[in-house]
């Protein structure tokens, strides 16, 4: 009895032994942790926004478009089950800010890809730290320099419109309706500089006089003394390049000053939460582009289903032109995800380049050389009659279709063909 | 650029001074409050915030821009009682960095706060009808609600002067200011005065928050810029001056307005340039008494 005993508690001391070592042995091997992170961890995505600061109204929409889509993947089952998560953070449209948010999410949260950013020169901070990491990036905010190749790379991806196309789009419509004697009002950095260069360049076809260019800082709150003088400019249109608060501010002051008595107003974006935050009377008949605006819904099929969708998730809330790029942003790296059955980088790289989408606005698909998402401009002009709910701001002028004709040339950005 | 007239140098000096002239407007309540208790009143900005708040919330239900005319000012000044009572008045005689660092950490709760309560993003702040437009000044057309900030700016300062130097407790006021032992020894309670002060200084940045709304709309953080360039006013004014702050923030607006005409780029870097200038020359500010942070 006492000896069945013992030797029972021996053998199962030895077995005890020699399972913790093993179980002690696995908890230590690397081979474990990435065992169990490729099978159950979330698919993470880095989300860095400027939610403080001026651009903030756009960048709270980025992020519940982005966690629209998130929802979405879960909901129809993930990655065979594997779910996807979004990693916000403040990235206060600052670019060293931006830099360590973006390597904190790489480094500590591990996150697989990268989305977001709200600002020209921002993005590019951000990219610098992805391409170094060989980290999938996807921006979802106006660019130039990110298409060439100085700071490209096969990890960037460019979902939003890019300041070419923009101004291109409306400059092709405003130079043979308003006028060719333009003036220009510029917010003091990437944003700017590209658009307004994009303005000139496309101007050159309708022999526009370019009077003059005032720059000012981001994030001017007074512009009661610029815009005396670009009033004895006399132009036939004052294109004021700015966005998100500066955009808001320098309408509404334009507007007090009287400008649009005799001239006309165009921006190359007009931004939806900006538009709302100002009110109707600062952007009064201005005529801008967009990337996207919920009323196109009655001509595209997928519109009308992200804006349902978006709609039941907000509380009846209609989506902006930025939040609909957080959605297409998060939504087509979690379809590459998909369509490669993996969360391998170069694999998902690959399947983005193959992916021909229309999630939200009409067909769309990357740009094999620089990652540029060829898609349609939209120019509109805001309304301040007839407004049929809070979000009904815009009126849809035309419509730009997707081509590549509209785009810088591969070789002119400095890609091998 | 061409196009330089006598009638667009004229315009823009103009704009300066209406500039200038919300800055005077923000700016005296700090020297103010400086000047009396030598408190460097770091959540100045965040008052002028809440005051635009105030305005957005009493219009909303129901009220009108005039009525927020007297009740911001009275809503924000009594706030600022509160402020000073409980938190600012444990803090005299312990020297200038403790409530400036306490007004500091106030400015960001009361953004917080108002971040919390509104949401982070602005709301437009409409022209109240009769002031919206521009008016032909003779030289070109100029905003008239910006005339009217003008108006308002020197109904404030003309008020204020005479409280200050017309009226006893305006005397007692400036007696407090300058040795506040003696002006207790004769059996006043300076204490109180210092309440009223403060309740006075952030006053008058509730109401130039609610005179900026319209202007620029609403925003938790549209107090944070201002507070920078109030700090330059006070300072090339003389620090604690009230004619030093106004005669200095229309020089700043005219700066900025005529940098702007010619090299628009330098505008904010002028502000800063003038300061370094003004304190190389004076470094008590224009109208400053020298060993008031001392």
């Amino acid at each position: 009895m006492t000896k069945k005993v013992t030797k029972a508690g021996s053998i199962s001391r030895r077995r005890l032994l020699t399972t913790a070592s093993a179980g002690a042995a696995l908890a230590v091997s690397p081979f474990r942790i990435n065992l169990l992170q490729a099978e159950e961890a979330p698919i993470k995505i880095g989300f860095p926004v400027p939610l403080t600061g001026p651009y903030g109204a756009e960048a709270q929409d980025q992020v519940r478009a982005g966690q629209l889509a998130v929802a979405q993947f879960n909901d129809a089952g993930g990655l065979n089950g594997r779910k996807a998560e979004l990693v916000v953070r403040d990235d206060k449209l600052n670019p060293g800010e931006a830099a360590t948010r973006t390597l904190e999410l790489v480094e500590k949260e591990k996150v697989n890809f990268v989305v977001g950013s709200l600002s020209a020169a921002v993005q590019l901070a951000i990219n610098n730290v992805t391409k170094e990491r060989g980290v999938i990036f996807n921006s979802i905010s106006q660019s130039d320099a990110i298409n060439e190749a100085a700071d490209f790379s096969t990890y960037t991806f460019h979902e939003a419109l890019n300041p070419h196309m923009t101004s291109g789009a409306v400059g092709r419509y405003a130079f043979t309706k308003f006028g060719k004697k333009v003036a220009f009002l510029t917010a003091d950095y990437a944003y700017g500089h590209e658009m307004v260069r994009g303005f000139l360049e496309v101007g050159k076809e309708f022999n526009i006089e370019n009077l003059g260019d005032i720059r000012h800082p981001l994030g001017t709150t007074d512009f009661s003394t610029l815009l005396p003088r670009l009033q004895a400019l006399k132009p036939d249109i004052l294109c004021i390049s700015n966005f998100g608060r500066d955009q808001q501010i320098a309408l509404k002051q334009a507007t007090d000053f009287g400008i649009k008595k005799s001239i006309q107003i165009i921006a190359p974006l007009l931004s939806h939460a900006s538009r709302v935050a100002a009110g109707p009377q600062a952007f009064e008949g201005v005529v801008g582009g967009c990337s996207f605006y919920w009323g196109i819904e009655d001509k595209i099929a997928s519109t009308k289903a992200f804006n349902e969708a978006f709609r039941k998730m907000y509380d009846g809330k209609l989506p902006t032109d930025y939040g609909a790029l957080g959605y297409g942003g998060v939504r087509a790296v979690l379809e590459a995800v998909k369509g490669a059955g993996s969360v391998e980088t170069d694999k998902v790289v690959a399947a983005l380049e193959a992916l021909k989408y229309d999630y939200y606005k009409g067909p769309q698909y990357y740009r094999k050389c620089d990652h540029q998402s060829v898609q349609s401009v939209l120019v509109i002009k805001s309304k301040s009659k007839d407004m049929k709910n809070e979000s009904d701001v815009f009126e849809v002028l035309s419509t730009e279709e997707p081509n590549e004709k509209y785009l810088r040339s591969c070789e002119g950005l400095g890609h091998k063909s | 650029m061409a196009g330089l007239s006598f009638d667009l140098i004229a315009l823009q000096l103009f704009a300066g001074l209406a500039l200038g002239a919300i800055y005077v407007l923000f700016a005296i309540g700090l020297s103010l409050i400086f000047g009396m208790l030598t408190v460097v009143n770091f959540a100045h900005g965040a008052f002028y915030m809440v005051g635009a708040y105030v305005g957005l919330y009493l219009i909303s239900i129901g009220g009108n821009f005039w009525i927020c005319l007297v009740a911001v000012p009275i809503v924000i000044g009594l706030f600022g009682l509160a402020v000073e009572r409980v938190l600012i008045r444990p803090l005299y005689g312990r020297g200038i960095d403790y409530p400036l660092l306490l007004t500091f950490g106030l400015s960001y709760v009361m953004v917080e706060c108002v971040r919390i309560a509104f949401g982070k993003t602005g709301y437009p702040f409409d022209t109240p009808e009769v002031l919206q437009g521009a008016v032909d000044i003779g030289v070109g057309y100029f905003p008239l609600y910006r005339l009217f900030v003008i108006g308002a700016t020197a109904v404030v300062l003309l008020a204020l002067w005479l409280f200050l130097e017309k009226t006893s407790y305006g005397l007692i006021i400036r007696a407090g200011a300058r040795d506040p032992q003696i002006v207790r020894v004769l059996g006043v309670d300076v204490s109180r005065v210092w309440l009223i002060v403060f309740g006075i200084g952030t006053a008058i940045a509730g109401f130039a928050g609610l005179l900026a709304a319209p202007l620029q709309g609403v925003i938790p953080e549209m107090g944070g810029t201002i507070l920078a360039e109030a700090f330059v006013v006070t300072v090339v004014g003389g620090m604690g001056s009230i004619g030093g702050a106004v005669l200095a923030g229309l020089l700043v607006g005219v700066v900025v307005s005529m940098t702007s005409l010619f090299a628009p780029e330098m505008a904010k870097v002028s502000i800063f340039a003038l300061m370094a200038i003004v304190l190389i020359v004076r470094p008590q500010g224009f109208f400053g008494r020298a060993g008031l942070m001392s």
